[in-house]
């Protein structure tokens, strides 16, 4: 593809037809399920040694589906998607990385 | 009108993307790396207060579940003013920006009552690492939520005026964006600091 058709494309996605209304607000539908569920598995006492990865699972799921589809990232230029993943990867590790070291490793933080 | 029929009047890079949107998701990751710093702290020093008030004795769960709620219910009005604006449909546009306006003043107004609350039970800033680091973290969130609130006010004032038409549907992408990430840091600090305690 030459640069005047990637070009071209971008502008496509910049004069974007995104989706329709009843989608969004089938997405808004699917978050408020996933918080009202988020929010019943942290009163479950049976769940509470799997709270975390499921907490976290579920709250992967929403960040997603903002991004994808509120924040149009599906439909749009793979350029955004590579800008953002990248301060959000940094980001992400970071925290990963500051937890371990503080959390579990607290002899090297010090 | 139809969604495709939108003039795009903007400077483009040589990706042709305009640039206002290229260099927005790029301010957007820098941020990540922002909130990640202020989430890295409070996950650091969590459980390190030796004096209370302690997460589980302040934070209530069904007051924020609500709060949540109204600001993922303000990204969906978000999404439905800009497809207003694409649209060419000024009071739908309108009607929605007046929504996103109000659910954010409603989760502000539900921020400052928890903040009132948590320092009427003994939890301030400076009383222990958890409320250093929990007021730094959500009050960064609360005040991006201002700056928020403040454009989509001007927009709204633009839209009641008729300036906002279909050519400037970018300027209302670029607020939304950020009214999304908003929207998406909260969802992570919502399960990190009051769910997972």
């Amino acid at each position: 593809m030459s640069t005047s058709e990637i070009a071209a494309e971008a502008r496509g996605h910049d004069q974007g037809k995104h989706a329709s209304v009843g989608f969004y607000w089938t997405i808004a539908g699917i978050l408020g399920v996933i918080t009202a569920m988020e929010v019943a598995i942290f009163y479950i006492d049976a769940l509470e040694p799997a709270l975390a990865p499921i907490l976290l699972t579920l709250s992967a799921v929403k960040f997603a589906m903002v991004v994808m589809f509120f924040m149009h990232l599906k439909f749009d230029s793979k350029v955004f998607t590579i800008v953002f993943l990248t301060g959000l990867s940094i980001g992400t590790f970071v925290v990963i990385a500051l937890i371990l070291l503080y959390q579990f490793l607290p002899r090297f933080a010090s | 009108m139809s969604d495709t029929a939108v003039a795009t009047d903007h400077h483009y890079t040589a990706t042709g993307l305009p640039t206002w949107k290229v260099g927005f998701w790029t301010f957007m990751g820098s941020e990540c790396l922002f909130f990640a710093s202020l989430i890295s702290t409070y996950m650091v020093y969590k459980g390190a207060s030796t004096t209370g008030p302690f997460p589980a004795d302040v934070l209530n769960i069904p007051l924020t579940s609500i709060s949540t709620f109204v600001l993922l219910m303000s990204s969906t009005a978000m999404v439905l003013a800009l497809d207003g604006v694409q649209r060419g449909k000024k009071r739908l546009a309108t009607f929605w920006l007046a929504m996103v306006i109000m659910l954010g003043g409603t989760f502000l107004g539900f921020q400052v009552y928890e903040f009132n609350h948590f320092v009427h039970e003994g939890l301030t800033i400076s009383q222990n690492v958890f409320g250093s680091t929990f007021f730094v973290l959500t009050g960064f969130h609360g005040a991006h939520v201002t700056v928020g609130v403040i454009w989509l006010t001007v927009l709204f004032i633009m839209s009641l005026r008729g300036k906002l038409e279909p050519a400037d549907a970018l300027k209302v992408e670029i607020a939304g964006l950020y009214w999304h990430f908003v929207d998406i840091v909260w969802i992570v600090i919502f399960t990190l600091i009051y769910l997972l305690q």
